[in-house]
């Protein structure tokens, strides 16, 4: 199929819809605020009405994207696409706040914050500066924000020795701008995995993937970060190297969403779609074929595990438990909640952080009752809001691999 | 339904049960009542009893594959799964429950939150409707309540009332929105309050199946006490269905603290086959189709109304999952019959299978020695005649996991 056919394809699955109800049964967002009617009425039933004019919609803007009910719909229905693509029709006619612009473009702020970590730092944990960016901005003074490294990932992996380990297996890591910019101990300990399992790891040319443009409806942008994206990724798909995720919402934009929203038509996008894995996913694979190593030292801690909404839109189900679960000593509990209200971007919104509370509430609930030592969530914005909803700390599925490999 | 109940015992029985689903199965617009059989076509008073000669009269429904000390030992493991609120009565005798539209649903083993609406044996009714939920009308079910007791033989007074709950100024909630309000205290106390007022002493109280949903029990003992008076749930007529919501958690619930696994919005596209034998299942997930490897399957598509079989445009019928050979009448057969509710005989397509459920090709051996089916997508029954279905894929599922666990030793 080409893009043009996909989207076709993709508007096409409305059809499809029996208004059994079931994405509405799931929508986070809907059970905790009436300004959102539900997937169902801004989705299938409203994109009948959508033509080629002005946009009619108002309250799919408080869609958070999350796509459960893509993931729920037992007919096939691309609710959450549809309302995506629809939003952006939306926000292109009704205008796009400077405030969206500037939360969507993650490689700016990382450029801008990083050679001054400190003071950004400062900046961002000051009531009074956040007091003024709510005022002027609308980025809720409460929301969770990541902090500035000072160093990037990239900057480590530069200064590292070739790879020492013999490993054939050849994969190419695609880290992202979060653990470039915030959480570069994620990418080193990602690398470390893969290396213990006999990876070489690469690093290639990257940059944003244009997700949080794509949520936030800019999409003309997006395809172009994307795009650029595609083509630093393409030659090593093209090798057959497996692309590997930890970002697990970008790694999904790779997968699907570019085509599937944006629908961009693009070779070398087609090429990496196909060679994207999510690290778990990944590492899972390399265990159903006996590839993985289990040399796993105890880790005598509880953790809770959240698959984030994100995570669930790959279709590979919770590989992060079949992971953890190799692992001695360590007690994991599943959590069964959809969203933890975030949503990339949505949840820093001033008009949207109260329903991201709300939508988070059930999960922090769950956690704070479980008392973990950590909160494992495989996507960064998740779990910022995590530790911000519940004071514990959240980290990666690979993190704890990490540390059960005798790695740290 | 038959999924899911598979999946539980499989994994509780300590086997790695991966489940993996296109997207949320018809169990939840179900009514979540088991109906074993309420019809043959006559109405059927105790399934237990007439089971056998029905499945001797229909050699090859799923039934026929079913004995009734299976049939029971599956009710009562479902009795056992369900922690959201006990499931009352058995396969014995059929309850005659109130519906919202139309007549009464012969069931056998319900939520207790349902059974007082039996219209064999119930009292002067006060059916209760909330002026929000469009989708419920306490006048249509309280004149066929009524209607249904004279048809019983013993006219019950049925009559309606509307309550307006507080709803924060928002006047049209469905069902699952009213479901979330009853979870609230505040709210639960709002509605006694204007129902003690509107219910006469001698009265039961049907409302219908919103009454909390992780909670129901509670929200329902709640109310009762609240009023001094028995409550019953009717479930609503159409989606979401509240009751069915609380029955797939609770058996997704057991499926996660037994360690299964839930893939959803995955699909099967074919068998993984290595040296002739089915060694996984072909599941597309973005953006490809990979092997998942196993030893067993259970395959629980459902059947026409779902999608685990499909006819195309010529009158062919296929098996969507694995490709299995579906018994179905072929091309040739009519589309369409004279009459509007005649019976048609591709109602009863769907995969043949051996006894312990194995889909069988024509000439009768196992397509796969290791795939097992369950539920709808077996064929042979008529279940929205029969009001059979909840039954077929209780006791198919139960029976597939046994067939397995027998194998795994």
């Amino acid at each position: 199929m080409t893009a043009e056919q996909e989207i076709d394809f993709i508007r096409g699955s409305l059809d499809h819809c029996v208004k059994c109800t079931i994405c509405e049964t799931t929508c986070p967002v809907a059970a905790v605020t009436p300004l959102f009617p539900g997937p169902k009425y801004v989705g299938p039933q409203a994109e009948r009405f959508r033509g080629a004019g002005e946009s009619v919609d108002a309250s799919l803007d408080y869609c958070s994207s999350c796509g459960m009910c893509t993931l729920a719909c037992p007919q096939g229905v691309h609710v959450a696409e549809i309302n995506s693509r629809a939003r952006a029709v939306m926000k292109q006619q009704h205008g796009m706040p400077l405030r969206d612009q500037l939360i969507a473009r993650p490689p700016l702020q990382g450029k801008l914050g990083t050679p001054v970590a400190p003071l950004a730092n400062f900046v961002l944990s000051n009531r009074l500066a956040r007091l003024v960016a709510e005022k002027t901005l609308g980025i809720h003074r409460d929301a969770p924000v990541p902090k500035f490294a000072g160093r990037t990932f990239r900057s480590w992996a530069r200064r590292q020795p070739a790879p020492a380990t013999t490993g054939t297996r050849r994969v190419a890591y695609f880290h992202g701008c979060s653990t470039n910019y915030f959480e570069p101990r994620l990418g080193r300990m990602t690398v470390a995995v893969l290396a213990h399992n006999g990876c070489r790891v690469v690093l290639p040319r990257q940059e944003c993937c244009g997700l949080p443009l794509q949520s936030n409806g800019i999409s003309d942008a997006a395809r172009s970060y994307v795009r650029r994206l595609a083509a630093g990724l393409a030659p090593y798909a093209r090798q057959g190297y497996p692309i590997v995720a930890t970002s697990t919402s970008c790694g999904l934009m790779l997968k699907r969403e570019a085509i599937e929203i944006l629908g961009v038509e693009d070779d070398d996008l087609r090429a990496v779609s196909g060679q994207t894995y999510d690290i778990c996913e990944f590492l899972a694979e390399l265990h159903q074929a006996g590839e993985l190593k289990t040399d796993f030292r105890p880790v005598p801690l509880t953790v809770t595990y959240h698959a984030p909404c994100q995570q669930q839109g790959h279709n590979i189900g919770k590989p992060a438990l079949d992971l953890l679960a190799l692992v001695p000593g360590l007690k994991v509990i599943e959590l069964d909640r959809a969203c933890c209200g975030i949503a990339g971007t949505y949840g820093l919104k001033r008009e949207k952080y109260d329903i991201a509370m709300q939508v988070g509430s059930g999960l922090f609930g769950d956690i704070r009752a479980a008392r973990p030592d950590l909160a494992v969530c495989d996507s960064e914005t998740c779990r910022w809001q995590i530790t911000h909803g519940t004071g514990r700390t959240s980290v990666h599925p690979v993190e704890v691999l990490h540390r059960a490999y005798g790695l740290s | 339904m038959a999924g899911l109940v598979a999946a539980v015992r499989l994994a509780e029985a300590g086997l790695r049960v991966v489940t993996v689903a296109k997207g949320y199965g018809s169990l939840r617009l179900s009514p979540a009542t088991i109906d074993i059989l309420g019809y043959r076509p006559e109405p059927v008073q105790s399934p237990a009893a007439e089971l056998p000669g029905f499945a001797e009269a229909h050699p090859g429904h799923p039934y026929a594959l079913i004995s009734p000390a299976l049939l029971a030992e599956s009710v009562q493991w479902l009795k056992e799964h369900v922690d959201t609120y006990a499931y009352v009565g058995d396969p014995s005798t059929n309850m005659l429950l109130a519906t919202a539209i139309g007549v009464p649903r012969p069931s056998a083993v319900v939520p207790e939150t349902m059974a007082g609406g039996d219209v064999r044996n119930i009292g002067p009714v006060a059916i209760a409707g909330l002026d929000v939920l469009k989708d419920f009308h306490a006048a249509l079910a309280a004149e066929n309540l009524q209607a249904a007791t004279t048809a019983y033989g013993r006219t019950t007074q049925a009559r309606p009332v509307l309550l307006s709950p507080p709803t924060d100024g928002q006047a049209d909630v469905g069902a699952l929105g009213l479901a979330r309000m009853f979870e609230d205290t505040a709210f639960r106390r709002a509605v006694a309050a204007e129902l003690r007022a509107a219910v006469r002493e001698d009265e039961v109280v049907g409302l219908p199946a919103v009454l909390g949903m992780d909670q129901a029990r509670l929200v329902w003992t709640e109310l009762q006490q609240a009023i001094g008076r028995p409550v019953f749930e009717i479930p609503t007529a159409v989606p979401p269905s509240v009751p069915g919501m609380r029955l797939a958690r609770a058996l997704q619930d057991r499926l996660r603290r037994a360690g299964g696994r839930f893939v959803l919005g995955a699909q099967a596209t074919g068998p993984e086959l290595r040296d002739g034998k089915l060694a996984g299942v072909r599941i597309r997930s973005a953006p490809r189709v990979m092997p998942r490897l196993c030893r067993w399957v259970v395959l629980a598509t459902g059947g026409l109304a779902s999608g685990g079989i499909e006819v195309d445009t010529s009158g062919t019928a296929r098996e969507q999952a694995l490709g299995l050979p579906v018994h179905a009448p072929g091309p040739d057969q009519a589309g369409f019959l004279p009459s509007y509710l005649g019976e048609h005989p591709m109602e009863t397509a769907g995969l043949r299978v051996d006894a312990t459920l194995r889909p069988v090709g024509p000439d009768g051996d196992p397509v796969y020695p290791n795939v097992y089916a369950a539920g709808a997508v077996i064929g042979g029954a008529r279940p929205w005649r029969e009001k059979s279905g909840d039954g077929i894929s209780l006791s198919t599922g139960y029976l597939a996991a046994e067939a397995i666990l027998k194998e795994a030793g």
